[in-house]
């Protein structure tokens, strides 16, 4: 009766997976997705913890359980409440690399458990594969995510070295060749070299990610959350275990397409952005004898176009982000609207540091939805564009990525602003972007730049379009 | 040879479940528009936290005296619920963002 009723909770878990990511992909509806599968996952734990039981045995440390699970809750809500909603994307990757030490500590224990058990014939090969899986994408995940928050929120550096993915290449085959040779030879020292996966795993989780540009984060965060959904899905199959087996495998297939369809929003192939070594090594390959002289626009002068244009789009990027401007942004779009300018927002996929980023921090500031527009839309408007207003936006407005070859983010689609009459850049300095390649887009004749921290300038400028 | 299908037989079912979420994994968030890409992230990153459960059976399973295996489940389970927690409270934060104005 119980076991059924656990099979009972297990099945709710899965639909309202499904159906929550079903309802996570619509405006409308994803509020209340989120929610309902957070309800199942609830029924789905508490189920787990009262009525599982394996051969008439209850499961038992009570304390032990509900303490970290105290814990957990304490501090995952605090730390989800407290987040910047600057550093949302590093604090995903953050959970994220939670979830793969979960699935990898999971194995190593399954194991402890089954070879010191005195019955050799509990660790099967199936099982020992099983574990040896959940063990190697769960620490490649947990190492990875590790690195890509550090990355994020500028702790850690880009680092790339010549030959590293030769090394890379050779540090994921001889981790395989462990495990594949633990599990077909059985080793005498199968405990020792067990551990040396995980070390190898590890090892091999920070150098895959340590050479990749800070600008491709986004698209190997949502990879490792991708590893992290089979790395859950391997001990559903440890377990026989249905809702971990199929939330793991959604996760996993989910989180694949969303790394695809972000790459392509880049116009590059998914190895493109883990070989490439964008941003690191490719520096030196284009952009690098770039330059001219640029002009400055006083705020008078900014507010003046601005007042009298038809139409304005603006071009969020990070720098909005960091300044938390968006709500100034809001009040001068609406401020600009009452003069009967018309104004838009152009948003590229990829702005800002994960793709949606800017309109998750536009909707924060109320800004509608309507005003919002996908780079397509965008880029036929920008012809009756007279002001485009440039928010802290560098790689994504880059022009190199259309004419110059050399360039590393050549092929990369963008938002094609040079076609407006006039370009306001605003930025802090002439420094180059995330990708660290120089905008030739700055040293054309139509832009001005407007320096300074994005808060502050679009303040002033409010000021002076009120004044006006 | 035999010995794969053998191996196939007789995990069929799980087979089959692996297979045919891959598809409701492709299909379900196949026609995500890019504003939610981030939530949907979170959203995903949150329910991989299922694998909690798999740290609660073994946390569970531990035996009283074996104070190594006691430590490593409540470290995982600690992970999982961060994981799940976490999750769901940021991609609610996000989303909270999203509420419609008229």
């Amino acid at each position: 009766m119980e076991l059924n009723l656990l099979v009972l909770c297990y099945l709710i878990g899965s639909i309202t997976f499904i159906v929550g990511l079903k309802m996570l992909s619509n405006p409308a509806s994803a509020r209340n997705g989120n929610l309902i599968a957070a309800f199942g996952m609830l029924i789905a734990i508490v189920g787990t913890i009262f009525l599982y039981e394996e051969n008439g045995q209850k499961l038992g440390n009570y304390a032990w359980i509900f303490a970290a699970l105290f814990i957990g809750t304490i501090a995952g809500t605090l730390m989800a409440k407290r987040v910047q909603m600057t550093a949302m994307p590093e604090m995903v990757s953050l959970f994220n690399g939670m979830g793969g030490a979960c699935a990898a500590l999971i194995s190593v224990i399954e194991f402890r458990h089954l070879i010191h058990a005195g019955d050799p014939s509990l660790l099967n090969q199936t099982s020992l594969l099983i574990i040896m899986l959940g063990l190697i994408i769960g620490s490649v995940s947990f190492a990875g995510s590790m690195i890509a928050w550090g990355k994020l929120n500028g702790s850690i550096k880009d680092f790339a070295f010549k030959g590293q993915h030769i090394i890379n290449i050779v540090l994921l085959l001889l981790t395989l060749l462990l495990a594949a040779n633990n599990v077909l030879n059985r080793p005498a020292q199968l405990e020792l070299f067990f551990y040396g996966v995980v070390v190898l795993a590890l090892i091999y989780g920070i150098f895959f990610v340590l050479p990749i540009g800070g600008a491709d984060m986004p698209v190997v965060i949502s990879l490792l959350n991708s590893f992290t959904g089979v790395a859950a899905a391997c001990g559903g199959f440890l377990y026989d275990n249905k809702v971990m087996l199929t939330g793991g495998i959604l996760v996993g297939a989910a989180g694949t397409l969303l790394t695809i369809l972000m790459c392509k929003a880049m116009n590059r192939s998914l190895q493109n952005v883990l070989i490439g070594s964008f941003g690191g090594s490719a520096v030196a390959g284009g952009g690098a004898q770039l330059g001219g002289t640029y002009k400055e626009v006083t705020l008078s002068d900014a507010a003046v176009v601005m007042s009298y244009a038809n139409k304005v789009m603006i071009v969020p990027g990070y720098g909005l982000a960091v300044a938390q401007a968006q709500h100034v942004c809001h009040e001068l779009e609406k401020t600009l609207e009452a003069k009967g300018v018309e104004v838009k927002y152009a948003i590229h996929p990829v702005a800002g540091r994960m793709p949606g980023h800017m309109n998750v921090l536009l909707a924060e500031a109320d800004v509608s939805y309507e005003k919002l527009l996908e780079m397509e839309q965008a880029n036929e408007e920008f012809k009756n564009t007279d002001v485009v207003l440039i928010l802290g936006a560098n790689d994504v407005v880059n022009p190199a990525a259309k004419s110059d070859p050399s360039s590393p983010i050549y092929g990369m689609p963008i938002l094609e602003v040079e076609e407006a009459k006039h370009v306001i850049v605003n930025k802090r300095s002439m420094k180059p972007g995330y990708a660290g390649i120089e905008n030739q887009l700055f040293f054309q004749p139509k832009t001005s730049m407007l320096f300074g921290d994005a808060k502050k300038a679009l303040q002033d400028l409010l000021a002076e379009v009120r004044n006006l | 040879m035999d010995q794969i299908f053998q191996w196939i037989a007789a995990h069929q079912e799980m087979i089959y479940v692996v297979v045919l979420m891959i598809f409701v994994g492709i299909e379900v968030i196949g026609r995500v528009p890019s504003v939610l890409h981030t939530p949907l992230m979170s959203g995903a990153n949150a329910i991989h936290g299922v694998v909690i459960i798999g740290a609660i059976i073994v946390m569970g399973k531990a035996e009283e005296g074996n104070v190594l295996a006691l430590v490593l489940g409540f470290l995982a389970v600690v992970l999982g619920t961060l994981n799940v927690v976490g999750g769901f409270v940021v991609t609610d934060r996000m989303l909270e963002m999203f509420k419609k104005k008229k």
